[in-house]
């Protein structure tokens, strides 16, 4: 039976158990004369839980663990030469069997009993199926795909009996149980407090996933690349896994060249975008008028919600070449030569056009934080005779200076995080330089270059970006984390 | 008051100068700062207005001719001759499927012009003007009619993309004609068609309805848009109950402790982590261990799934915050249990905010490219796919595809898929919004 039968039968037990139990509660309660303990929708979800929890907890464990055990059991079977073999060619052979698996589910009897015959009589069968064998085989792959579907067949007979058979027991069980002197809604409950904490287990889960995942990829990265070359070569020319079975040697992994690149451009999009954000801010929280803030204030925030790819598709399409001709009108005043010293790609496109995203970011975290002094504070010092702008220069702006450099770290985390502007705008050229007009290359993008297109997992060319990854996770951790600390702690002093 | 300081103290001090004087020094200085500050600030605000003008009139004044494509109406005859000529589609059903169709828009288009078609340069110029996706166009109508061959029948077919282009004045006809895609004989027939109204621009189905193609006058969004449909509901069926289950035992039950801390600088922290650490985790976890279809929807779906939990886990807890401790006392107070409060009166009363940080939280993930490049969601699919295991796109990913290729009319394409995008998110914020509004509390 397929998963979704089993499901669909297990759901239907399920409202079957809930109909049950809630009768079978009245009932007991009119016969002994006892109130019941809780309400009767209780004991139906109490009935309703015993179905389909352990059920289904045997099914998901049962559909994990079962094709590891049989992919096991068939390894076993091969003969020993194949098992002589390394785990790279084990693990073809095993590719291979379940592929002609998948074909042979498609034959009838006759063709079964042809196919016996061994790998050279299968290749033509099979393909008259239309299902096409990469490579040659070898006979004794055909008696190991028969054995895997019988495994398969007889674990997936065994996994309906077994589950359906948990069902009914749980099912039972709790009809036996309910009493009106049960505490159902307790244990109902229990259940339900036991799901809220494993939903917020999640988030850790989640956390926990990305760094073990990211750490065991770099980990054989490094087996093959040694970390001091990536942490401080100043060369990344990963070249390409051009052969099957390349070693490290061919390609130099320098980390440098993209964190420069990273920090660069960051750099650039905060310079324009900090005293943007902030003046807006500042403008908006003690100047504007309440008309101008209910129309100004939405417009800036739509910039956050704009996707970042269509900020890169604006930094290819407009900005860039809006640069470049720019430059090329300045150089052609200055010098009589038109030709433009900004180049389409460049740190600056990148940069400018990070920053204009990351202008509502900088206004709103600042607004938060300028609004959150006390009213105190602004008041005294205007009664003192300040003017606004001195009030917010020299009272409200170191107040909230913690604050502010908080929202700023967790900005500038968001600039170095950022894939889709630098991806189309910053260019792929890994290289050192100073000058804002030309293109440089940042970890991100890198990322994605290795990783889009044909992968082949274990060379270092497609690792590297795991190890890259991760690098990139903890910069970003460390400054949330330390953004987040600030934060907080000011927080506090004026509550 | 604080004008107070701003507008009496100035007439003050043109009433009395003399005595004033040495009270008066630096407030001219100390006003024009004032002003230099306050037009900063006004600056600042419209700098950033008008950074995001630009950028819609950017993207707009590039893409809203994408909506209409150039097409040439043509009495196609279905000619025996061209599509069967030996007459054996009855017993093999390649031959319709492998018939020369451009030939029949080809000869039509030269009827119209008056054109002799038996000049090999000429016949160039006048396939050059059809888009080839004509082939399956007149297939399908043969296909799924085999009775029109031999007869005629009025088609619009898509004209070619650089006539389109040309159409649209998008192409600079002052450059000589070798150094544009479309000749000057082409020009002049456009512009002849154009005049007697067979060739003009119509409603452009194709780029909502169409897969993935090469020719950009028959490229489509149609794939991307499903793929994209797929992973929001699964993000809705994840994320929503999962978030919500988390910010109640959070809100609600956690006890204040070094475990519960733990979760909540987790969480603050991977609403802050870089969306393609997230595609890193997806091909390593999805993929690579679980042994997922690569380019499948179900994958993207989980990944913006674990992106967007954050989002709706920090709004639902500002939801449930803001429900006033006296419904939760009164709810116990006449007997519910804990369980009972939470879930009969705090969350029905939580839920509008809910429902604004969940749409919120989609609106985010419908706008993620960078996680989706890295689960292979860059895949030239020309199929609607029929599960979330099959291979697709998504809109942002379209976008990317298209921003990355050569020809100039995919600029044009790309634009108006940005337009699309941007009313899906302009649709889902404003109904948060409105939503807000509506059902919004204030205690």
């Amino acid at each position: 039976m397929s998963t979704t039968t089993i499901l669909s039968i297990v759901l239907v037990l399920a409202v079957v158990a809930y109909v049950l139990g809630r009768a079978t509660a009245k009932r007991r309660a009119a016969a002994s004369g006892i109130k019941l303990h809780s309400r009767e929708g209780y004991y139906g979800s109490f009935a309703l839980l015993w179905t389909i929890v352990p059920s289904l907890i045997l099914l998901a464990v049962w559909l994990v663990v079962s094709p590891l055990v049989v992919d096991e059991a068939v390894r076993e079977s091969f003969p020993e030469h194949v098992k002589a073999e390394t785990a790279a060619t084990q693990s073809l052979a095993m590719g291979m069997v379940e592929s002609v698996a998948r074909g042979l589910r498609r034959l009838d009897e006759t063709e079964m009993t042809r196919v016996k015959m061994g790998f050279s009589a299968l290749r033509p069968v099979l393909a008259s199926k239309g299902v096409a064998l990469a490579g040659d085989g070898e006979d004794y792959m055909v008696d190991a795909a028969i054995r895997l579907n019988a495994w398969n067949d007889a674990s997936r007979l065994w996994m309906t009996i077994c589950v359906l058979g948990l069902a009914l027991a749980g099912l039972a069980y709790a009809q036996w149980r309910i009493r009106p002197e049960v505490r159902a809604r307790n244990s109902v409950e229990r259940a339900v407090l036991i799901a809220l904490i494993s939903a917020s287990a999640i988030a850790i889960l989640t956390t926990i996933g990305i760094v073990l995942s990211m750490l065991s990829e770099t980990i054989s990265f490094f087996r093959s690349v040694p970390p001091l070359e990536f942490f401080f070569g100043t060369v990344w020319d990963p070249r390409f896994a051009a052969t099957v079975g390349t070693t490290s040697s061919d390609g130099q992994f320098g980390l440098i060249p993209l964190l420069a690149g990273t920090v660069y451009i960051a750099l650039v999009a905060m310079l324009f975008a900090v005293p943007i954000g902030l003046f807006a801010a500042t403008y908006l929280a003690e100047y504007a008028g309440s008309k101008f803030r209910a129309v100004a204030k939405p417009l800036i925030e739509v910039l956050a919600g704009i996707p970042t790819i269509v900020y890169g598709f604006f930094a290819l399409v407009t900005v860039g070449p809006f640069l470049r001709d720019l430059s090329a009108d300045i150089a052609g005043i200055a010098t009589g030569n038109a030709t433009g010293f900004i180049q389409a790609q460049s740190v600056l496109t990148a940069g400018i056009v990070m920053g204009i995203m990351l202008i509502p970011f900088v206004s709103s975290l600042s607004d938060d934080i300028i609004t959150a002094v006390p009213r105190a504070m602004r008041d005294g010092s205007l009664g003192l005779g300040a003017t606004r702008s001195e009030t917010m220069r020299k009272v409200i702006l170191p107040a909230a200076l913690p604050g502010i450099v908080g929202a700023l770290l967790l900005t500038a985390s968001r600039a170095i995080g950022e894939t889709m502007i630098v991806v189309l705008a910053a260019g792929v050229a890994a290289r050192l330089t100073i000058n804002p007009f030309e293109p440089m290359t940042t970890v991100t993008v890198k990322i994605v270059n290795q990783l889009t297109g044909d992968l082949e997992f274990n060379s270092p060319q497609t690792l590297v970006a795991f190890a890259l990854g991760l690098t990139l996770f903890f910069i970003t951790l460390g400054l949330n984390i330390y953004a987040l600390y600030i934060v907080r702690k000011y927080r506090e002093q004026y509550e | 008051m604080t004008d107070m300081t701003v507008s009496g103290s100035a007439p003050e001090a043109t009433q009395m100068p003399e005595k004033r004087v040495w009270r008066d020094i630096g407030i001219k200085r100390r006003y024009a700062a004032e002003r230099r500050f306050k037009a900063y600030g006004l600056g600042a605000v419209l700098v950033g207005l008008v950074c995001l003008g630009m950028l819609l009139v950017s993207v707009v004044s590039k893409g809203y001719t994408a909506f209409l494509q150039t097409s040439i109406q043509l009495d196609i005859t279905f000619d025996k001759k061209v599509i069967d000529p030996q007459g054996q589609a009855a017993t093999n059903d390649r031959v319709l499927l492998m018939a020369n169709y451009p030939v029949l828009a080809t000869r039509a288009l030269a009827k119209v012009l008056g054109v002799d078609e038996s000049d090999r340069k000429l016949r160039r110029d006048l396939s050059g003007m059809i888009s080839n996706g004509v082939r399956t166009q007149l297939r399908d109508m043969v296909l799924a009619d085999p009775s029109i061959i031999g007869k005629t029948r009025s088609v619009w077919v898509l004209a070619a993309a650089d006539v389109d282009s040309a159409y649209k004045g998008q192409i600079d006809l002052s450059v000589d004609q070798a150094r544009r895609k479309v000749d000057d004989q082409q020009v002049a027939w456009m512009n002849k068609l154009a005049g007697e109204g067979i060739l003009k621009g119509r409603f452009n189905t194709g780029i909502f309805v169409n897969g993935a193609s090469s020719r950009p006058e028959t490229a489509g969004m149609g794939v991307a848009m499903i793929g994209s449909m797929y992973m929001m509901a699964i993000v809705l069926v994840l994320a929503l109950p999962i978030g919500v289950a988390a910010s109640i035992y959070l809100e609600e039950f956690a006890p204040k402790n070094r475990w519960t801390d733990l979760i909540e600088v987790n969480i603050n922290n991977l609403a802050a982590v870089p969306s393609i650490v997230f595609g890193l985790l997806g091909l390593a976890v999805f993929i690579n261990f679980m042994h997922l279809p690569r380019s499948a929807s179900l994958v993207g779906g989980l990944v913006l799934t674990l992106m967007t939990l954050p989002t709706i886990i920090i709004a639902t807890r500002a939801a449930l915050k803001a429900v006033p401790p006296s419904i939760r006392a009164a709810a116990l107070g006449i007997g519910a249990s804990k369980m009972q409060m939470v879930f009969h009166h705090v969350l029905p009363l939580a839920a509008p905010g809910i429902l604004t940080g969940t749409i919120i939280g989609l609106a985010q993930a419908l706008g993620e490219t960078a996680p989706l490049l890295l689960i292979g969601m860059v895949a030239f699919v020309a199929d609607y796919p029929a599960t979330p295991m099959d291979p697709a796109t998504a809109l942002p990913v379209q976008i990317y595809m298209w921003a990355n290729e050569a020809e100039r009319a995919f600029v044009e394409r790309t634009s108006g898929a940005i337009i699309i995008l941007l009313m899906f998110l302009a649709v889902m914020n404003i109904t948060a919004i409105i939503l807000r509004r509506r059902f919004e509390r204030r205690w």
